[in-house]
This record gives structure tokens, sequence and C-alpha cells, in this order.
């Protein structure tokens, strides 16, 4: 009989501490956003959804989250584009510059955003493309790619070539092959690439902010520039919103996937 | 093994991407390392001549090596905090059943997909002066302290967003070591604390190690963080880039300094790498 490995209860209490230290910001978030007050408080005898409904009396907070929608749907999908023939070449080819290609492509994770967001911003201002919503997908697309390109080539390296070996002799195309027998069989990490890639995007503040202009303000730049002046119950309202959205996202993630194999990892 | 009719095909499938790549970002950092050779005016702007006054400035004025010291302490401190914080609760959670064991796991990791913006937003909301922390503290007594603002508001967010970088490779590396051998050893006598100590410990200092090039690196180039929490006044790094940018206007010297973090970052990196070669290495060993 191999004794039990139980948590004894230091360890419980020392976990309860962690996952309360972990939880308390996003849970005050999800509170304060119901507050009837004009203070930031927490709602103790009556919720409201006043804050919820001022959102839509800023006009600039509307368009800022439309812009971040179509901004990382467009970059996820062009990324999602890029990354699959690129996966194919890495993982079925072998020539030379296949080390460095794979390097270049996996880059972005290994240089600040920071850094990213400055280069890109020097560039723009010689070429003229400041405040360009084109060139700002082309930004995300760049930032995003290492996050597909690892599920994607995870799904090229997992697949069992026989079935496409099957389909070759049957006298089937290259095109036909890929697109009725490979990409059916990676089409989850696909979708694990292009929802991971769509959250980062979303999410990203340190780059974008160097390379947006009042035209292209993405949400998390509009609310940290409007955090930086004010603090006041809409921001909880506006965070609660945010977390509900990418909850929503991670239990798809996790239910497809397995949440901590994609993210294990991840920078 | 190649299923390609010929030698062209891998750079029809990767050069779109790779163009991209290339044009976005070994260019802009090409242009950026010369943008922090370029003379600065303050009326006339970025001049065509070419200095390393920048880096001298950088690296002799006590006001940017003040802000470039609190940048690595509050990292390394920060680093330190995940280590003592992440690798416990690593070790906890692989102790766990499922489906407590997925759920805090999904619970520690999670936080990770939610906005940093968002989190920052939320740790001021605790820490501000009228904060939950200084209530609860006037509920049991204690005069309220400033928190918002200072180096621990700091600290304790940082703490906050890296846990999952610390968690997740210590994790890793508990998931390959097998249960039974740490059952060997408390057979054969050992204690608790020996066997965590002689068994455990040294299969998950590696994960721990690498975890903590992670957490530094990110730590010291952190800008929501810093720009939320710390105010105006309390400046790192990023937010001192930013501040020469949109601010100062004084492109060259913020380029200077965002190429100091790049290097800083990729010496880190590499470390990192060889770190995970090792493990590698003794893995199949």
């Amino acid at each position: 009989m191999i004794p039990m490995q139980k948590n004894g209860p230091v360890a419980l209490l020392f976990h309860t501490l962690v996952v309360a230290f972990v939880l308390a910001p996003l849970v005050v978030i999800c509170l304060v956003a119901f507050t009837p007050e004009n203070t930031l408080s927490i709602p103790t005898t009556s919720f409201s959804l006043r804050w919820f409904r001022e959102i839509f009396r800023h006009p600039d907070f509307v368009a800022s989250f439309v812009n971040s929608l179509w901004l990382a749907s467009l970059a996820a999908t062009l990324s999602v584009a890029i990354s699959v023939p690129a996966a194919l070449a890495i993982d079925r080819y072998d020539f030379p510059g296949r080390n460095a290609l794979n390097a270049l492509f996996l880059s972005p994770l290994i240089i600040p955003h920071l850094v990213l967001g400055v280069a890109f911003l020097r560039l723009f201002a010689l070429i003229g493309a400041t405040g360009s919503f084109a060139w700002l997908v082309a930004c995300h697309v760049v930032v995003i790619t290492p996050y597909v390109l690892r599920l994607v080539m995870a799904a090229f390296t997992g697949l069992d070539r026989s079935a496409e070996q099957a389909a070759m002799t049957l006298g089937a195309s290259h095109w036909t092959v890929f697109r009725r027998v490979t990409a059916p069989m990676i089409l989850p990490g696909i979708t694990g690439g292009w929802l991971l890639a769509f959250i980062n995007s979303f999410d990203e503040l340190t780059m974008s902010i160097f390379v947006t202009s009042p035209q292209t303000v993405t949400l998390p730049v509009r609310m940290y520039m409007y955090a930086t002046e004010s603090i006041d119950p809409m921001m909880a309202a506006v965070s609660a919103l945010m977390i509900a959205l990418t909850a929503a996202a991670m239990l798809v993630l996790d239910r497809a996937f397995g949440l901590d194999k994609i993210l294990v990892g991840q920078k | 093994m190649s299923v390609g009719r010929s030698a062209a095909t891998p750079f029809w499938l990767a050069g779109p991407g790779a163009l991209l790549f290339l044009g976005l970002i070994v260019l802009p950092l090409v242009l950026t390392v010369i943008l922090s050779f370029h003379a600065y005016d303050h009326t006339t702007g970025i001049k065509n001549e070419f200095i390393l006054a920048h880096y001298a400035a950088v690296f002799s004025d006590d006001y940017y090596l003040g802000i470039f010291w609190r940048t690595l302490r509050l990292a390394a401190l920060t680093t330190l905090i995940c280590a003592v914080i992440g690798a416990p609760e690593a070790y906890i959670l692989s102790r766990m059943r499922d489906p407590w064991r997925s759920v805090f796991l999904l619970v520690i990791i999670g936080p990770l997909l939610v906005s940093v913006v968002v989190r920052a937003f939320g740790w001021s909301m605790l820490l501000g002066s009228t904060g939950l922390v200084n209530q609860s503290l006037q509920a049991f007594g204690f005069d309220s302290v400033r928190l918002l603002y200072t180096e621990t508001a700091i600290v304790i967010a940082l703490v906050h967003v890296m846990l999952p970088f610390m968690v997740i490779p210590v994790w890793t590396a508990l998931q390959k070591l097998d249960p039974m051998v740490e059952a060997a050893a408390w057979s054969l006598g050992a204690s608790h604390f020996t066997a965590l100590r002689r068994v455990v410990l040294p299969q998950v200092s590696l994960g721990m190690l690498s975890g903590s090039l992670i957490v530094f690196g990110l730590s010291a180039s952190a800008f929501a963080i810093p720009g939320l929490l710390g105010g105006r006044r309390l400046k790192m790094a990023a937010t001192l880039v930013y501040d020469e940018y949109m601010h100062e206007l004084n492109w060259p010297l913020g380029a200077t300094i965002a190429i100091i973090v790049l290097a800083a970052n990729l010496v880190i990196m590499l470390a990192y790498n060889r770190v995970v070669e090792t493990r590698a290495r003794k893995a199949l060993g």
C-alpha cells in the first residue's frame, strides 16, 4: 500500500491564501461594477447596472471596443493564414535556413513589447504609416503569430500521416489531401491558436500604446489612458465586461484543449 | 519524407510570413538602433549627426541610473516572492485530486488571459487610500497605510501578474516526477521534510530557475503595472521610455533606453534557453 499523498492543513491554508490573492482584484472589480454609488465602493444594500449603462454614454469607449474586436479578429485570422503554411514548411521540409526561420517566427516572444512598440513607431514615422489601422493589424499579427504557430506545429507533429498517404495512394492531389484530410485533423490546433491569438491581441497594451492614433485607439489603451486620469466605477464596469469575455473564451479553450496544455510555455 | 515536388515549395509556404517578420521585426529594430545614435535638439528635433551621447548620458546620469536600479531591484524582489509562493503552490496543486486539481490550476493560471490593465486597475482599487485593504486595517483598529503609488504596490501587482509564469514550469517539472519516488524515500525512513528537500527539490529546481528568468525578464520590462500603480513619480524602465517618447519627445534617448532593455532581456532569454537545453539533455541522458 502506497502512503497517501495528501496536503496537510498548513498546505491547504497556504493554498487558500494564494487563491484569495489571485482572485481578490478580479472579484473586487466584479463587485464594484455593480455599485449604485458615485464612488468606488462595494455594494452592500443594493445592486445597480448604472455604471454599465454609463459605458454606452461614452462613445469613445464603445468605438474602442468595436475597434479592438475588429483588430483582434483580423489579426488572429491573418496570423492563422500565415502560420499554417509556415508550420507546414517547418514541419515537413528540410531546407536551408529552417532553424533561423523558426527562430524569426518565435522572436516576438523574447522581445519586450515595449521595444516592439518603439521600433514600430520609428518605422511608421519614416514610411508615413502613423495612425493607419492596416499597419496596426500587421503589428498585432507579428506579436500573436508565435502563439498560433506553436499550437499549429504541435497539431502537425501529433498527426498520423497514414491517412494522408492512403489518400495520396488513391490518387488525390496534394491540395485535395490537405483540404480533405490534413486540414480537418489540425482544425483543433487552428481553432485553439486563433482563440489564443484573439485574446492576446485584444488584451495587448504595451506595444499598441505606441502605435495607435486617436482614431485607432484600442480598448486596453483607452482604459489605460482613462485610469491614469481618473478612477471611477465605470472603469470597474468595463473591466468586469472584459473579465466576462475572457472567462468565456477561457472556458471554450479549456473544454476543447485543456488550458494547462495551451498555456504551458506561453510567455 | 518530404512530400514536396520541388525545393522551392517550403519557401512559397513560409515566404509571406518570413517577409512580414523581416519587415516588421528586423527592419524596425535596426532603425531603432540607428535612431539611438542620432543627436537630438529640443527645438529642432532629431538631427542627422551620429553620437554616443545618449548612451553616455543614460549610464552617467543619476536620474536614469536610479530608475534602472529600481527596475532591477523590484524585478528581483518580484522574482524572489514568485518563487517562494509559486513553487510550493505548484507542489500543493500537484498533490490534489481531480476535479480540484484542474479547477485550481485554472484559477491560478487563468488570470494570465485577463488584460493586465484590468488586473492593475483591480489592485489600484484594493490598495487605494479608501480601498479594501485600508478599510480592513481600520476595522481592526490599525492606522491606514499609504500603499498606492509606492514600490510595495508595484511589487504586489507584479507578483500577481507573474505568478502563473512561475507555477507553470514548476508544475511541468513536477508532472515528470514519479510520486512513487517520494513514497520510496518515506518508506526508506526519510522524513517528509528530507524527502521534499532531497528528492522533490532537485527535480523542480530547474523549473524554478527557468520560471525565475521569465518572471525577471517580464517584470523588468513591465509597463502597465508601474504606470498605474507607481503613479507619475515612481518610474521603471518601460514607463521611462514611454515618457521620453510621448512627453519629452526625445525619441533618440527613448530608443537608447529601449535598446538597453532589449539587450538585457536577450541576455536573460539566452540564459533561459541554456537552462531548457540542459534540462532536455538530462531528460534524454
